[in-house]
């Protein structure tokens, strides 16, 4: 934007408060409040129904950090994150390079691939707790014809992460892919025809080219698929749900069952858990801060 | 990139290949590039076939070993069965008036906002955009004990207000965010023009911004309404009463310990889906558009 013509005027703090007022007051009530009450909660004693007993000071956190599946948790949550955002990624870059060429059905294509997107995490994830089974599954009958035999996917502990990471995976793919597909669009096409003339293979080209200009659509995406894929609760919570314990869970389902699943139900250790989930998450939201270099034209 | 101005997508834009020493696979293209794309479609699509398939048989048919990829016994009696199930109606019911009320709201609440912090500068509006960010950046679902506990003890557990206020709050980030991309895309002068004619600045922007920016709100409406129809943890927390559970915490109840209707579960999901992604279909073009202004920039 050319200095001296901003498309931006001066205005008081009074005006804009009677625009934003309605924003703020939504923000303010049912996502800083809760968040609020989070740390309260983390720090009270609750009974088993939900009532708040007294203070517990820092007690909860105590009892989080002490855990005996805190480990297990902690390592099934960065495999989840790091499995399924790495070739999340991997895959949706081949995706979006052949989404944005040319050919007859293309539309069809981009439409089967936004049902993933568009349908529920929790009814694909019940379609998969199907698809998966040990005795009824389509996969497992796939399998026994090709002689692989019957695997129980979500029944075994070599099994059950990585079928679940394919269903994140395959979840998050469609978002990806766009968000790339956005990326190379914004690329100029004198740039591919400048690196014709010089005679440039279709690899160097891509990988000297393509790869460079789609940075700012690979830090956006990387980011934000953490975020989601760390955040994600229904693939985890659903196709998890047949095995006892956490030894298979992540620090949200871990989080989620504390309160409103366990034998305890303690809703204080709970809101700790929160606690620790939501500083992770800031901390995501900072790097990503830093990686765009967010500043005041690009708001 | 502005938004308005680049809400379709380029076909081609990457043309790396060409060139007579591809004359070979540009004959070939013409057909290898169709099938791996019905491929890629397949590979998609395959969940969402199963889960027709199994809609269409009796439930036994689903858990009979050994399991056959189609029907032995086709049923298109539990299409009608689900729809006429009371259970099922008042599910679809509170799907349609969280998601309904939870878009209106944040399509009320984010156009001024969005408009105001796109065209004006004043103290705070920094602040103001770096909370929209950092809201866009939480989850519910890291929230949800904070969540919980304020509406119990508001006493709203159970109630739509609940649901509707959460789904709307947490939504509110990405459209204030889509439709100030689109907003801020517009040059000033067509505002000032409008203000010479007379319009007064609410007039301006009803009678002139909002058709303008009409994509990015469509764009908005229906990621919130999408949104909110597939929210879970939230209404799984908060939606204790059977009769007001949204479809997504509902249709689970179909196979549970006591019941397995596996044949209702199925249907029931795709009477859940199909409406998604026409609304998903609809925006397809506008999706780039609405990511590049979004995100990317």
């Amino acid at each position: 934007m050319p200095r001296g013509r901003r498309r931006t005027d001066r205005a008081s703090l009074g005006s804009a408060l009677l625009w934003l007022g309605p924003a703020l007051l939504l923000i303010g009530g049912v996502v800083i409040y809760p968040a609020i009450e989070l740390v309260r909660a983390s720090l009270s004693e609750f009974s088993i129904t939900g009532l708040r007993l007294g203070d517990a000071g820092v007690e909860n956190y105590r009892a989080v950090l002490s855990h005996p599946m805190l480990g297990t948790v902690l390592l099934n949550t960065i495999v989840w994150v790091v499995a399924v955002v790495a070739l999340t990624i991997l895959l949706s870059l081949g995706v979006a390079q052949f989404l944005t060429k040319d050919f007859w059905g293309r539309t069809v294509v981009r439409w089967a691939i936004i049902v993933p997107w568009a349908a529920s995490l929790v009814i694909t994830a019940k379609t998969y707790v199907m698809i998966y089974d040990y005795y009824y599954g389509t996969l497992n009958l796939v399998l026994s014809k090709l002689g692989l035999g019957p695997v129980d996917f979500l029944g075994s502990d070599a099994w059950i992460m990585p079928s679940m990471i394919l269903v994140g995976i395959f979840v998050s793919i469609p978002f990806t892919a766009y968000v790339f597909v956005a990326g190379l669009n914004a690329i100029p096409t004198e740039v591919y025809e400048a690196a014709r003339v010089d005679g440039a293979s279709p690899f160097q080209t891509w990988w000297r080219i393509t790869l460079p200009l789609l940075r700012p659509a690979l830090l956006v995406a990387a980011v934000l698929n953490i975020i989601n894929v760390f955040n994600s609760f229904p693939i985890i919570y659903v196709l998890n749900d047949r095995n006892p314990g956490f030894a298979h869970d992540t620090t949200i389902t871990f989080m989620y069952k504390l309160a409103f699943k366990s034998a305890e139900k303690d809703v204080g250790m709970s809101a700790a858990a929160g606690v620790f989930n939501v500083l992770l998450i800031l901390v995501v939201v900072m790097v990503y801060l830093r990686f765009t270099r967010w500043r005041e034209e690009t708001a | 990139m502005s938004a308005a101005t680049d809400t379709s997508t380029h076909p081609g834009a990457v043309r790396a290949e060409g060139g007579t020493r591809h004359t070979g696979w540009r004959r070939h293209r013409t057909w290898v590039l169709p099938l791996a794309g019905l491929a890629l479609a397949l590979v998609f699509l395959a969940p969402y076939i199963v889960m027709v398939l199994n809609s269409l048989r009796p439930s036994g048919d689903v858990v009979r070993t050994p399991p056959t990829f189609l029907p032995r016994e086709w049923q298109l009696s539990t299409y009608a069965q689900v729809l006429g199930d009371e259970r099922f109606l008042n599910w679809l019911k509170t799907s349609l008036i969280v998601a309904a009320a939870s878009t209106v709201i944040v399509i009320l609440v984010s156009i001024p906002a969005a408009y105001y912090t796109a065209r004006f500068r004043f103290p705070g509006r920094m602040a103001f955009l770096l909370l929209v960010l950092v809201t866009q950046m939480f989850s519910p679902t890291a929230l949800v004990v904070g969540i919980y506990r304020e509406w119990f003890n508001l006493n709203m557990v159970n109630t739509y207000g609940a649901l509707i206020l959460t789904n709307a709050a947490f939504n509110l980030a990405f459209s204030v965010w889509i439709l100030h991309g689109f907003f801020a895309s517009i040059p000033k002068e067509v505002e000032e023009a409008a203000n010479l004619d007379g319009c007064s600045r609410f007039g301006t922007l009803r009678r002139v911004m909002l058709p303008l920016t009409l994509p990015g709100i469509v764009t908005a409406v229906i990621f919130t309404f999408i949104a909110a129809w597939n929210e879970y943890v939230v209404a799984l927390t908060l939606m204790i009463d059977e009769d007001k559970k949204p479809l997504t915490v509902g249709i689970t109840s179909y196979v549970t310990g006591y019941e397995q209707h596996w044949d209702q579960l199925f249907a029931a999901s795709i009477i859940a889906i199909v409406p998604v992604v026409i609304l998903f279909a609809f925006i397809e073009k506008h999706l780039v558009g609405g990511l590049t202004a979004g995100s990317v920039k």
